[in-house]
């Protein structure tokens, strides 16, 4: 199997991601992922010059909302079901050093 | 990470062509890039049906989608679009066909684990800002995204981020529409920023996008900062973020500048970073950054269609689009022959006034007095001044018939504010002011030759200064109603007569 993906490269995706992956998931993982990205190596082989990426695959453009202001969610209720919550707003933990 | 994030890394930073005419300080020249993110004047969010509303009470403008609640689904809000193509015309951009990508990052500021932005297909680029000076600033591009909300730092020192217990999140903004404008690096001193900032702030309220109050936040400045000696590749840069306003702005870039070039000067090394203005000590602060901070893994937001808009669509927005400070500035020039950026024109165009002095104009009033007497009258009105343009019209014919001096019009025009209008020659003749005909000035000039024949000598003698002494002896003794420009005519004339 080609080195598509190294071990590395899942490490660094699961920080980002703030995945939790002990060595031996990292090692599954990897060869898991290799084999997906083996599947693009079909693409590759062929001759895509001159074709345009597929940004989705509906063939729409151009959906819009007119700019009305409709209720949205009462904040007692939404804080309600928050972890914490003070002074009307999200109580949330230190923002700096979280993963450190 | 917070709403001012831009695709910074799309900056492209080329070497710089040697003009001949760079402005270096010791050697340096400077290079400024400006992203300035504006939140556009709508009812609703940029995807959702919350109001777009500043200073409402924490989280009582939240919904489904501003939460990111499963299942929630995103739908883009039109006005929010013809507002962004607003500024793409107003900046000369194209209007192309765009995207919208996921830009991912944890952080409690939007709930969502991402931001939706455009990445490589913006919706505006290739445009230029031209100052009010003339010289062009290049726009790359100018795209939608949502602003993130607000968080307020609790404990720790003074509400800073560093050090602090906990946060509170208020998710009103999150959401709200924004549109990121970002330059070229085509500034050169902290003034053309500061121009650019200026000018870019009249272009949006002019447009009706948005309020773009800096000290509300709705609209916000980072500046990429680096120096380098002509001829060579740019230097490192530094973003400098947390600039509140104009003047900030210039103070910012000019700490930055000095910083870098004492750097380069010692031999040190500018690193590539953040950094923050502080504004109580006057310098910038390294914020310490997390490793792949920057790897946002932008991926396309399936949950959206591509925009992509008509150009039927693209010509009624432009149709519909108001004359713009610049033209508006160049009218007003090209009918009172004062320069587009000299004070006068762009204090009156500033305050919208621009169309009231071009009515005096047409009243039959003379067009430069006019903007004299709007400029230095008229401080307190709005743009639609309660003085009838025929008043002020009135006023300036006085002026020019030499029925009224300088000093005289001042007084007139004082009352007619004060009344909200009234008819010039009715007030001047209540103040008892007559012109004087030439006959009587020149007699009056004689007196003052004969009871100053000493200042008199000098001045024919060749001694220029003595000249101010004459006329304001004549202005004395005509209690103020002689015209000056005609005292030192007849002045003159009778040194080389």
């Amino acid at each position: 199997m080609s080195q598509r993906i190294t071990t590395a490269d899942v490490v660094k995706v699961a920080k980002l991601a703030r995945l939790d992956l002990d060595p031996e998931a990292i090692e599954r993982t990897t060869a898991q992922l290799a084999g997906m990205l083996e599947h693009f190596a079909d693409i590759d082989a062929l001759d895509l010059d001159g074709v345009q990426p597929m940004n989705q695959p509906y063939p729409l453009t151009n959906v819009f909302r007119e700019d009305i202001i409709l209720v949205g969610l009462d904040r007692e209720e939404v804080l309600a079901a928050a972890p914490e919550a003070e002074d009307g707003r999200f109580r949330v933990p230190p923002i700096l050093g979280l993963d450190s | 990470m917070s709403e001012s994030q831009g695709t910074t890394g799309s900056m492209v930073y080329k070497a710089g062509a040697v003009t001949g005419d760079e402005i270096l300080v010791d050697g340096w020249e400077l290079i400024v890039g400006l992203e300035v993110h504006v939140e556009l004047a709508t009812a609703t969010k940029l995807f959702s049906a919350s109001a777009n509303r500043f200073g409402d009470e924490p989280n009582t403008n939240i919904d489904p989608v501003t939460l990111g609640l499963p299942g929630a689904l995103p739908v883009l809000n039109r006005h929010a679009v013809e507002l962004a193509m607003r500024i793409g015309l107003a900046l000369n951009c194209t209007i192309q066909p765009s995207t919208f990508h996921r830009k991912n990052y944890f952080y409690p500021d939007q709930p969502k684990a991402y931001q939706i932005s455009q990445y490589d297909q913006p919706i505006n680029i290739d445009g230029f800002l031209a100052l009010p000076g003339g010289k062009k600033i290049g726009i790359e591009r100018a795209h939608l995204e949502e602003d993130t909300g607000k968080s307020t730092h609790i404990g720790g020192a003074g509400g800073r981020i560093h050090g602090s217990d906990y946060s509170l999140i208020d998710f009103n903004r999150a959401g709200v529409p924004l549109v990121e404008i970002v330059s070229r690096p085509d500034i050169r001193t902290s003034e053309e920023a500061r121009q650019y900032v200026t000018e870019l702030r009249s272009i949006l309220v002019a447009i009706g996008a948005s309020d773009a109050k800096m000290e509300e936040g709705s609209m916000r400045c980072d500046a990429n900062v680096s120096v380098h000696k002509p001829g060579m590749p740019y230097g490192t840069r530094c973003e400098i973020k947390n600039v509140n306003s104009i003047r900030s702005l210039g103070r910012a870039i000019d700490y930055e500048m000095r910083r870098q070039i004492d750097m380069n000067e010692a031999g040190e090394t500018v690193r590539q970073e953040t950094r923050h203005w502080n504004e109580n000590d006057g310098r910038t602060h390294t914020l310490r950054s997390k490793e792949d901070a920057d790897d946002y893994r932008y991926f396309l937001e399936p949950d959206l269609v591509p925009l992509d808009p008509s150009p039927e669509w693209i010509q009624a927005v432009r149709d519909a689009m108001p004359m713009l400070p610049g033209a508006r500035r160049a009218r007003l020039s090209a009918s009172t022959g004062q320069p587009a950026d000299g004070e006068a024109v762009m204090v009156v165009v500033e305050r919208g006034q621009d169309d009231y002095v071009l009515e005096v104009a047409a009243a039959g009033g003379d067009v430069g007095r006019a903007l004299i007497h709007v400029k230095e009258g008229f401080a307190d009105e709005g743009a639609t001044p309660t003085v009838p343009a025929a008043d002020l019209a009135g006023l300036t014919r006085l002026e020019v018939g030499g029925q009224l001096t300088a000093t005289q019009a001042k007084t007139v025009l004082a009352e007619i504010v004060a009344n909200g209008g009234g008819d010039a020659a009715a007030i001047a003749a209540a103040k008892g002011f007559e012109a004087m005909d030439t006959g009587a000035l020149e007699a009056m000039v004689d007196q003052v030759i004969a009871d100053n024949a000493a200042v008199w000598s000098k001045y024919c003698s060749g001694e220029e200064k003595a000249m101010g002494a004459l006329v304001g002896a004549a202005m004395k003794a005509s209690q103020g109603k002689a015209d000056g420009k005609l005292v030192t005519a007849l002045l003159q004339a009778k040194r080389t007569a």
